[in-house]
């Protein structure tokens, strides 16, 4: 029987400094024959272990054609993520995955696809934007709409403005403070949603950031008669095996690193924003 | 597999024990009382066992006794389920080797699985074990750890015909008679045993002890005394399937008296025979080249299970029982098509201030004026 919960050996083959407590590392598997067998999905994560300290579940930002190495974009947060920021190019480390269910890419084809995240950039759903300019002819239009707290926060900003200058794309961007050198909006993600021009009957929606944006922005897409159906999201909770066994990232019925972390709306709804699930 | 039932005279029980031996069965355990309590050992002979010994449960109390007679088996369970058998509290996941140029080998932790026989089992630990099978074995990723215990076990049920104050398999469907599960199961009867085989290979370990058929009076004995200790249970919870009633109750005001009860200790998960939540943590070796990656019980109790890096998703006790009940009783039928409560009543007896499942649910679903 397979041991899920062994990971194999990955190398740092690149190492981005997004800011100075966001890093992205690109990671090569040693052994070929894992490398050949691995396909992932935009949404799902890997169990990435480092040495001696622990594992930690990652959202991967590579496109899952791409045969290069695998791209995490990790916050120090924790022991593991602040362990994991010291790695340099020819660094080892461990890897399990892909795990759980990533964004519905056949369900968004030929759909205008809204992104909605807030916070720092949010790595779930830059794999789906990635995803879709790849492959722009299945796509219809594409909507960025980002909040985030402090107009420094933004990580991956000349991305975000080079995205904004393609066509059939539209970035819109929000700071709860504004600044100096902030030309966007002020407020909240949800501010953003009647500039969107969002077509309720042509749009899939994809959140991800914290559970009080997803929810709020969700009262505002339904207002705009978007349909419960077209929303999805992607959750966090504590996770530790990856695989559906430690229990930690139950939220009701479901388990986040099986049946998450990207939820149909309608499934997740009675859960969201209850306290203590 | 129905068989005939047999008699196995309480002479024979060390002939029983050598058989499994001969079987390969190196490891014979069974109940012990010790320090207090009935815990599972190993047995060297039938002697080992509780002779004569009762126990006395109730919410926040164990107590061990002597009462009449040659029975080994005229008590409920004590505070070991199966499930240390099969899910270890603590074990070894791998091994991770680091060389002298940084590369790392992952390494199985190579434990070997002894075969053992545990006699004495109860219906709702095996109730238990069929669904920490499906956690652990029926899911997308099978666990070979739990996989190679569960076919290292054989299982000598014994049909429960002392209850405890504690115990409501009755209302759950899980007890007192052990009907699936088991390779052996016995009914104890005061000169003997009667003896059916659930399996082949349990067949084929009493066939070495050449036994005589059951008379009929000594199953009907044996079927009346399991019959009288589901009648004489005196909990039960009020249905086999409160998940509707438990969501519809999320904010029922009774979470928050419960939750000033609860100590938050976890005694009730360390207990609970189908609970499986477990922390994953690293333990390298001083000199740096080596390091062990290990799993260990956990429970939804503790501060940390929810911990989310900035936040606890379950900072207080009341959303924590909250959590615990609501799996167990509601969210557990959407996971795994049944209630994860066997009735084995060890979360009321081993609960340091008595908080009670079955009176838990009744005061949830009474009306409110809310």
């Amino acid at each position: 029987m397979h041991d899920p919960d062994r990971p194999v050996e990955v190398e740092v083959v690149d190492r981005v400094e997004e800011t100075p407590t966001i890093y992205t590392l690109h990671l090569r598997f040693t052994d070929p024959a894992v490398a050949g067998s691995y396909r992932s999905r935009p949404g799902q994560f890997n169990m990435l272990y480092l040495y001696g300290v622990g594992e930690v579940p990652i959202s991967i930002v590579s496109d899952p054609d791409f045969d290069g190495p695998v791209e995490h974009t990790i916050r120090s947060v924790g022991r593991v993520t602040r362990g994991m920021e010291r790695l340099r190019v020819g660094d080892r480390l461990g890897l399990r995955g892909p795990y759980g269910r990533g964004w519905p890419l056949e369900a968004a084809e030929d759909r205008d696809v809204v992104i909605v995240t807030g916070g720092l950039g949010c790595a779930p759903v830059v794999s789906m934007i990635r995803y879709v300019l790849e492959r722009r002819e299945r796509f219809g239009r594409l909507t960025i709409l980002q909040g985030v707290k402090h107009t420094d926060d933004l990580i991956w900003r000349r991305q975000y403005e080079a995205w904004q200058r393609l066509p059939n794309t539209q970035v819109l961007l929000a700071a709860d403070v504004g600044g100096p050198n902030w030309p966007y909006s002020v407020g909240k993600v949800t501010v953003l949603f009647d500039r969107a021009g969002i077509d309720p009957e042509r749009s899939i929606v994809m959140l991800c950031g914290p559970e009080i944006m997803m929810k709020a922005s969700i009262d505002r897409l339904l207002a705009l008669n978007v349909p419960p159906e077209a929303l999805w999201l992607s959750i966090e909770r504590n996770m530790q095996c990856g695989v559906g066994h430690c229990g930690h990232c139950q939220v009701g019925p479901h388990f986040v690193c099986q049946d998450g972390p990207v939820f149909h709306y309608p499934v997740l709804r009675p859960w969201l924003g209850v306290t203590g699930f | 597999m129905q068989s005939t039932a047999l008699f196995l005279p309480r002479s024979s029980l060390d002939a029983l024990i050598q058989a499994l031996r001969a079987c390969g069965y190196e490891r014979v355990l069974g109940p012990v009382a010790r320090d207090g309590a009935i815990t599972l050992q190993a047995l060297d002979s039938a002697s080992d066992l509780p002779v004569g010994v009762r126990d006395r449960q109730e919410p926040g109390q164990y107590r061990l006794g002597h009462g009449e007679g040659e029975r080994c088996f005229a008590w409920a369970n004590g505070p070991q389920a199966l499930k240390p058998l099969t899910f270890a509290p603590r074990e070894t996941l791998w091994r991770c080797e680091r060389d002298a140029e940084g590369g790392l080998v992952f390494r199985d932790a190579g434990e070997r699985n002894v075969p053992t026989a545990v006699i004495g089992v109860r219906a709702c630990d095996l109730a238990a074990l069929k669904i920490q099978e499906r956690h652990f074995l029926k899911a997308p990723y099978p666990d070979p750890r739990y996989a190679a215990r569960r076919e290292s076990l054989f299982l000598v049920a014994v049909h429960c015909s002392h209850p405890a104050s504690t115990c409501f398999c009755a209302s759950t469907g899980d007890g007192p008679r052990a009907e699936t599960g088991f390779d052996l199961a016995l009914s104890e009867l005061d000169d003997g045993f009667v003896v059916t085989s659930g399996t082949e290979r349990g067949a084929a370990v009493v066939e070495r002890l050449e036994l005589d058929r059951a008379s009929p009076a000594q199953t009907a004995e044996a079927d009346a005394e399991i019959e009288a200790a589901a009648r004489q249970q005196v909990r039960a919870l009020p249905s086999r399937n409160l998940r509707d009633a438990l969501y519809a109750r999320l904010e029922h005001p009774h979470w928050d008296q419960v939750g000033r009860r609860c100590l938050s200790c976890g005694n009730c998960t360390a207990v609970c025979p189908t609970c499986f939540c477990h922390a994953e943590q690293d333990e390298p070796a001083l000199d740096g080249s080596r390091t062990d990656h290990l799993r260990q019980w956990d429970s939804c109790f503790t501060a940390v299970h929810s911990y989310m890096g900035h936040f606890l998703v379950r900072e207080e006790t009341r959303l924590r029982y909250r959590q615990w009940l609501t799996h167990k009783l509601a969210s557990w039928h959407d996971q795994y098509d049944r209630s994860g409560c066997v009735g084995c009543g060890r979360c009321i007896a081993w609960c340091p201030v008595g908080i009670d499942i079955t009176a838990e649910v009744e005061a949830l679903l009474e009306p409110t004026d809310a």
